[in-house]
């Protein structure tokens, strides 16, 4: 049931992915990311497919795992893939019902979005399957410290992220036993129109509002009792430091960034229309 | 008339690194009536197992049976054995939503489908029978101590009428008197109607002093199922799975190594009490014939 809902989650493994500095994650899946979006050409996705394909292996992260996290977004990546279909214009026209065409460059955008959505959310949820959240945030910090000059608040939002990530988990598990305690009671959660539906939720709203204040405060209560007053002065029993497989796996992903852009920019190769 | 489990086996998050057996071949038969007790350590998966009595979670394998059905069977009106088999979960006054007590018991009725007046009337007799004050009837839920929104969220699995009440933890994070209190409640309801109850619990001495059965789980199966005199003579056993019998049973056994002939399956104070008494009073008069 809810449990199956993966973002944002971590998965223990005992892997060099595993093991990387968070720094370097951060860092690789950014340019990752950012690689995404410069392609022209099939051939730029190809060499994606098997930069995070390469990576999935190394990470001993199961397959199944990874896609399951693409579930919450089927309706965003269906939406997407809908509009450009059918409102992009230029291109031959491939189809044409009523009013609405398909062209080749409707069809040609709508796949590489589909695609470029789809390895967006896998390889970030493969950084948070790899990274603890405490290790994310400390990455985060070191690696915004620069604004601290201009007093950016960077600890504090560090802290911020990091206890939101924390907290997924723990308030799914929560939404999980509402929803049992009140199905136990006869809830109906499925059947009814949409307003119905949206009734039968505040049973399960309200005592989850209710839990996630009463947490917060608790935490807020504990991180007082041990004396937490923001990031000044404050030093770390476990200071990030790189490593050789820090730098090897930089070199990796500068490699394939490159690679991956200048193929996928300026050499034209095609298949069909894509 | 009764529960009846064969082979269940639970695992949660199958295939990843979460997995985990929760249940291994579980065997059980719940007659009507029963006042059992389910004892077991944080994580032998006595939670898991009473949420398999109403059917919030499907067993990976195996079968339960509710007065001789299947219900995992096609069609089978599970919410139907919901409003049969009422399972009050762990720290209840959690699941609160309603804006007045009352309000709040009446949900589980009105999802019954009963009218309101019905309703009504039901959640009044169920706060009565939990010793719930009528004074904070109107009173928002969230605005009551712990003890009395524990009896309100009860009060509100009452109200369906159900013919087995499973009761997790109950008396956790409540203090002496008011747990001492809920369990009396409990056992008076049991006795007043013909429910089964099922408590869970990880105190023995919670439980000794109420249940006719104990059930002790340990590692996700059953390590123990009988009457508490025949689990608690298990004593030795149990403490090495990090449970512990009442502490009388230890006094009980004490007593008979130091040569006092007392009855070693006793297992309330009452019971060691009288015991006590009768093997004293019995050595008394032997003393007194050879003088």
């Amino acid at each position: 049931m809810i449990r199956d809902i993966t973002i944002g989650q971590y998965y223990p493994a005992n892997s060099i992915v595993h093991r990387l500095d968070p720094r370097v994650k951060i860092m690789c899946t950014l340019f990752y990311l950012i690689s995404l979006f410069l392609f022209k050409s099939v051939l730029g996705y190809a060499i994606a497919l098997l930069f995070l394909s390469f990576c999935i292996r190394l990470s001993k992260v199961p397959f199944k795992f990874i896609v399951k996290g693409l579930k919450p977004i089927i309706m965003l990546l269906m939406i997407t893939v809908i509009f450009n279909l059918f409102l992009t214009v230029g291109g031959d026209t491939l189809i044409q019902i009523w009013k609405l065409r398909v062209t080749t460059e409707g069809l040609r955008t709508a796949v590489f979005m589909a695609v470029r959505l789809i390895f967006l959310i896998m390889g970030s949820s493969l950084m948070t399957f790899t990274t603890t959240p405490n290790a994310l945030t400390d990455g985060i910090e070191k690696l915004l410290a620069p604004l601290n000059i201009v007093k950016a608040p960077v600890h504090e939002v560090a802290m911020m992220m990091s206890i939101a990530l924390r907290f997924i988990p723990i308030l799914l598990e929560e939404t999980d036993k509402i929803m049992k305690a009140q199905i136990a009671r006869g809830a109906d959660l499925e059947s009814g129109n949409i307003i119905q539906k949206a009734k039968s939720m505040i049973p399960i709203l309200v005592p989850l509002f209710v839990s996630a204040f009463r947490r917060a405060s608790d935490l807020a209560m504990a991180m007082e009792a041990r004396c937490y007053h923001g990031g000044e002065g404050r030093t770390k029993m476990k200071p990030l430091v790189y490593r050789k497989r820090d730098a090897a796996a930089y070199a990796i992903t500068l490699v394939y960034t490159v690679t991956a852009v200048l193929v996928g920019r300026y050499v034209s190769f095609h298949i069909w229309i894509f | 008339m009764s529960i009846k489990l064969e082979h269940v086996n639970y695992i949660y998050s199958p295939e990843t690194a979460y997995e985990k057996q929760a249940l291994s071949d579980i065997c059980l038969e719940i007659p009507q009536g029963q006042f059992i007790g389910v004892i077991g350590h944080t994580g032998s998966g006595k939670s898991t197992l009473i949420q398999h009595l109403n059917g919030l979670i499907r067993a990976t394998s195996g079968v339960v049976y509710y007065e001789g059905r299947n219900i995992y069977e096609d069609g089978y009106p599970l919410k139907e054995l919901r409003s049969q088999v009422g399972l009050v979960f762990q720290y209840p006054e959690h699941q609160l939503f309603e804006i007045s007590v009352l309000k709040d018991v009446c949900f589980g009725p009105a999802n019954q489908g009963l009218p309101e007046e019905e309703c009504v009337a039901r959640a009044r007799e169920a706060l009565e029978m939990v010793g719930f004050p009528e004074k904070y009837y109107d009173q928002s839920p969230f605005e009551l101590s712990g003890g009395q929104k524990r009896r309100a969220a009860i009060a509100g699995v009452l109200a369906m009428h159900p013919r087995v009440l499973i009761l997790d933890e109950p008396t956790a994070g409540l203090d002496p008197r008011g747990r001492d209190d809920i369990l009396n409640q409990i056992a008076r309801l049991h006795q007043q109607s013909e429910m089964t109850v099922i408590l869970v619990s990880h105190s023995m001495e919670d439980i000794a002093k109420y249940v006719e059965r104990i059930i002790v789980m340990n590692k996700s199966s059953v390590l123990y199922d009988g009457k508490p005199k025949e689990v608690f003579s298990h004593y030795q056993e149990l403490e090495a799975v990090g449970l512990a019998a009442p502490q009388v049973t230890y006094i009980m056994h004490a007593l008979k190594e130091s040569g006092i002939a007392v009855d070693l399956s006793a297992t309330t104070v009452m019971e060691a009490a009288d015991s006590i008494e009768a093997s004293l009073k019995k050595a008394g008069k032997e003393t007194v014939g050879t003088v």
